[in-house]
């Protein structure tokens, strides 16, 4: 598998190109007088585009975007920050594992979509039902990840930690903490991805601002150009993230085998 | 006791728990069970300081289990651990432990690996890393400080592990086949490093080993183990080879020969045992 950088962006162009000049056909091209993908249910590229250039040349689209990215931080970094401290907790206290055990698998169980609207009774239509719907789901990647990376703490390590004398405490931030953040960097893509998975959902099933509200309120109107325009903007919000995801993975992830070999 | 003893051993009895076989947790009260291994029985033995001991064996003798008696990784279920003179408790403060497997720490630079075991020890990060350019220089590593572990070669590793453990300055080494994973060449290579570095400053070392020929090599003693279960010491042997040594050349000499044909005479008989019980 051995294709050149160059070729390989080509045909990942390429496929963009199929797949608009089939919807561009379908939609404004009659074929035995009929329009296989009716303007109606599938818009066109074009009105999209122009949709998504009228978007951005005002000013709501950034209020809508800012909605989003705040609530997806926030819920990814009290998502994350719970999971940390209740997995270490819980891989370094077995009872307390034990206990909870049949309830953290019940709660991860459930449907996160059916808390939505208890979190906006509790917590109104802003941004903070969002947020909490957000950090159920980053929380429990989060936890079971540095659970994980606490428990397969390779022993050789802490035993060598602990003949070079270092502490209970020492022990924690030396070799415990790294291994189990070597974890929850692991699945950060997941986690973030859940972040806005949830101010999206969120947004969508009632609230005043952000794009899961845009590309609902389209939807209400039956404008399908807005809510194709809303996806659009969605998919390329997701991307910008992930670049900048992978680019603080491989910064902080540098001592890994993998990581450095996707560098060279 | 005298206090120039760095290592004894005393009776030592080594009994794994069916319920566990976790490290540390061989100390377990109550009769014994079925399903009990019995790895080590009454081994005595005694390593003076500034004396080069190693334990040879057949595989799966109990050696390293008796290493990590010495360390205070593990306690035995019977007998009596004592540090120059004092009966140890807990982890060995004095020894410094070199393992078989990969025991850097993968998210710590070399340099980093090397000076964290004074860093721990509240030395400050500056002359710690000072301390740690000097160590890695002497391991033969000098400029691969910025590497990490994934980054360097088995060989490579061994030394900074050699680094991160003599920084500290202990009066005992413990070593586990630290160089079991390497290469022959290698191995020859790095127990000259070893003979290099402990005639600086000599610590009472234990050298765990299944090489016969790298144990007559380095070693000032060497003693065999029997095969388990219920392994226990078997054998003590002088080596009356010159110092310094070269681990290389050494293997030439006729004396070495004549040590080597004595002590596989015996080991040969634990080794065809150990052998005969897995084949079985």
């Amino acid at each position: 598998m051995s294709v050149s950088k160059r070729t390989l962006l080509a045909l990942q162009i390429l496929v963009a190109v199929v797949a608009l000049g089939i919807w561009h056909i379908g939609s404004s091209v009659p074929i035995f007088g009929v329009y296989f993908l009716p303007k109606f249910f599938f818009s066109t590229p074009w009105d999209v585009a122009a949709r998504i250039v009228k978007l951005f040349s005002g000013t709501l689209i950034w209020k809508h975007l800012g909605i989003t990215l705040t609530e997806t931080l926030l819920a990814f970094v009290i998502g994350a920050g719970g999971g940390v401290l209740v997995g270490f907790w819980f891989a370094r206290r077995p009872l307390v594992n034990a206990v909870f055990d049949p309830y953290v698998k019940m709660a991860n169980a459930l449907p996160r979509v059916v808390l939505a609207p208890i979190f906006m009774l509790w917590l109104g239509l802003g941004i903070w039902s969002k947020v909490a719907l957000g950090v159920t789901l980053v929380f429990f990647i989060v936890f079971f990840n540095v659970y994980q990376g606490v428990k397969e703490v390779s022993q050789t390590v802490l035993s060598n930690a602990r003949m070079l004398g270092m502490t209970e405490q020492q022990q924690f931030r030396h070799v415990y903490w790294p291994s189990a953040l070597s974890w929850m960097f692991s699945s950060l893509h997941t986690s973030v991805g859940f972040a806005l998975v949830g101010a999206v959902v969120g947004e969508y099933l009632g609230s005043a601002a952000g794009l899961g509200y845009m590309i609902h309120e389209a939807e209400g109107v039956f404008d399908t150009t807005g809510v194709f325009a809303g996806m659009v903007i969605l998919a390329a919000f997701v991307l910008i993230v992930d670049a900048i995801v992978t680019a603080i993975e491989n910064r902080l992830l540098v001592w890994r085998p993998d990581a450095a070999g996707r560098n060279a | 006791m005298k206090p120039d003893i760095a290592i004894s051993l005393e009776h030592i009895d080594i009994i794994y728990r069916a319920r566990t076989h976790a490290v540390g947790d061989a100390r377990d009260s109550g009769p014994a069970r079925a399903g009990d291994y019995h790895a080590v029985s009454q081994a005595t033995l005694s390593v003076q300081a500034g004396e080069f001991v190693s334990i040879v064996g057949p595989t799966g003798c109990g050696k390293s289990t008796l290493l990590n008696a010495a360390s205070g990784l593990l306690q035995p279920s019977n007998g009596d651990v004592s540090i120059f003179g004092a009966t140890l408790t807990g982890l060995n403060a004095q020894a410094g432990y070199l393992f078989q497997q990969d025991a850097l720490m993968p998210w710590k630079t070399a340099l980093e690996n090397v000076a964290i075991g004074l860093e721990v020890a509240g030395i400050d990060t500056v002359t710690a890393r000072d301390k740690a350019e000097h160590w890695l220089a002497q391991v033969g590593l000098q400029g691969f400080g910025a590497r990490y572990p994934h980054q360097m070669s088995g060989g490579q590793r061994k030394r900074v592990g050699l680094a991160q453990v003599l920084i500290r300055n202990p009066a005992i080494l413990l070593m586990d086949e630290p160089f079991g994973p390497l290469d022959a060449q290698t191995r020859q290579i790095m127990g000259n490093l070893l003979l290099t570095l402990w005639a600086q400053e000599r610590k009472a070392v234990l050298f765990v080993t299944h090489d016969l020929e790298e144990a007559i090599a380095l070693s000032d003693r060497v003693v065999i183990m029997s095969s388990g279960p219920k392994s226990t010491i078997i054998g003590d042997y002088r080596i009356d080879l010159a110092r310094p040594r070269d681990a290389m050349d050494v293997r030439l000499d006729p004396g070495f020969h004549a040590i080597h044909r004595a002590i596989w005479d015996q080991l040969r008989g634990e080794v065809m045992k150990a052998y005969q019980g897995v084949s079985a």
